[in-house]
């Protein structure tokens, strides 16, 4: 990447695969667990998270020298919170079908450890160029999981992706559903994405040993 | 941190000063972009009671609405006439489909007269009632809109929901769902009110029975698909009344 220099564009790179928020860090589990039966879900959310990471990053960091440190995770609270009433305000008055998606993801945005979490370790220390890159990244790195968990939730659990029936019709029974096959309802329950993602976690840590604490 | 910001009273001033800009921001933009928020809800009314009585643009699998830039139009076209019940009165108004069902509810309950809003409309030669309905679902408010003949035999349903859970009891507003109840019956022959119950393992899946007062649920969505079920039976309930008169 000829714009961005080797170490910010590490900050992009890192929370996607070595660093990832979710299974290394294990941050923003809750909603991972809460949303992803739905592909589509997965993804609504991901963009959410990554408009108010990207731009809550900005505003804490362009903010860092003169947040009182006392109540500095108040303010935290303030900025996140005021963004997502702004995000959805303005997606009621001018994108309402979208609006009407995000109706539960909104809410928890607010509470995904993520954002507090980047806003206490990178954004208060760093310059908002960097802490937009950091948002980003990490952004992209929690997507990803939940767009991975989502994928096989669904299609596993729902034989659609997307809505799409792509395995057929489990009440006229075709496709795979003809020659037996049932959806595992399972794994529409919470459970299940926390199985999936220590699943992920798994393949993570035996693909780079490193990641591996010592005990 | 350097030690300027870590006063009490800086600390106050900074509190007060940033509640305030972005208390005034929010409230600014909260009150300039109401009139486009209510507008939002008023088309998706329209559009909600249009596809509840086969408006819609239905592909294959997939529930759409009329496009929200002729909704008003067809709104016009198809609805013939809103009616509002109070109790013995029967009124016309334009605006019934603008009542506030949560809050006649809540009228309701605090023993008042709950006004009523019925559409009528006409489509193929053929006349809809549609009445709104409003419950509880697992996490929050569901409501739809459910279009019938004058036998009270549902034509059509329209389903919606606060905050379901995604792939679960959020469902209850896809086709799969929502299809099924066109044709059950919501009255027995003899004229008593029964509702339709979302009712699981009712050994007919793909619904082909319409007078046994049951559709099929949702896998792993039980207290939506009860509330579906309770909101049915309480709210249509009370047009009973109404559809009665129809047959004198």
């Amino acid at each position: 990447m000829g714009l961005l220099s080797k170490k910010d564009a590490a900050l992009i790179k890192d929370p996607l695969f070595d660093n990832n928020p979710i299974t290394i860090q294990v941050l923003g589990i809750c909603s991972a667990l809460a949303i992803t039966a739905e592909l589509k879900a997965s993804i609504v959310m991901s963009i959410s998270v990554m408009f108010v990471l990207g731009l809550g990053n900005v505003v804490i960091s362009l903010m860092r020298n003169i947040i009182p440190s006392k109540i500095r995770i108040i303010v935290q609270l303030i900025v996140v919170a005021t963004l997502v009433i702004i995000v959805d305000l303005v997606l009621k008055a001018f994108a309402y079908e979208l609006s009407k998606t995000l109706s539960v993801f909104v809410g928890l945005i607010i509470t995904n450890c993520i954002i507090m979490g980047r806003f206490e370790a990178f954004a208060l220390g760093n310059g908002p160029w960097r802490s937009f890159l950091d948002g980003i990244g990490n952004s992209v790195g929690y997507g990803v999981i939940l767009i991975i968990v989502g994928f096989f939730r669904e299609l596993l659990g729902s034989g659609t992706l997307l809505g799409f029936k792509v395995l057929g019709d489990p009440i006229e029974k075709t496709g795979l559903y003809a020659i037996g096959y049932e959806n595992n309802g399972f794994m529409l329950l919470s459970p299940m994405a926390l199985i999936v993602v220590g699943i992920i976690i798994w393949i993570q840590r035996t693909k780079n040993k490193s990641l591996i604490e010592e005990h | 941190m350097s030690k300027r910001t870590d006063g009490n009273g800086y600390t106050i001033i900074f509190a007060v000063i940033m509640v305030l800009i972005v208390g005034s921001l929010l409230a600014f933009l909260a009150s300039s972009l109401k009139p486009n928020i209510d507008e939002n809800k008023r088309i998706e009314k329209q559009q909600n009671i249009l596809y509840a009585m086969g408006v819609n643009e239905n592909d294959e699998s997939s529930a759409n609405f009329v496009s929200t830039s002729v909704a008003g139009q067809e709104f016009a076209k198809y609805i013939k006439k809103q009616i509002v019940i109070e109790g013995n009165k029967i009124s016309e108004s334009d605006e019934a489909y603008l009542i506030d069902v949560k809050k006649q509810q809540a009228n309701a309950k605090a023993g008042k007269v709950r006004k009523l809003p019925l559409f009528i409309g006409e489509k193929d030669g053929k006349t809809f009632y549609v009445a709104p309905i409003r419950g509880k679902g697992l996490w929050d408010a569901i409501w739809g809109y459910v279009a019938m003949d004058e036998n009270m035999v549902v034509q059509g349903a329209y389903f919606d929901h606060k905050g379901e859970t995604p792939g679960l009891g959020a469902n209850i507003k896809q086709r799969f769902f929502m299809d099924d109840f066109i044709g059950e019956h919501l009255m027995t022959q003899g004229g008593e009110f029964k509702g339709i119950t979302v009712k699981k393992g009712n050994n007919d899946p793909k619904n082909d029975e319409k007078t046994d007062f049951e559709v099929d649920a949702i896998a792993g969505a039980t207290i939506t698909g009860d509330g579906v079920s309770a909101m049915i039976k309480s709210d249509l309930a009370l047009y009973v009344p109404y559809f009665k008169t129809l047959k004198k």
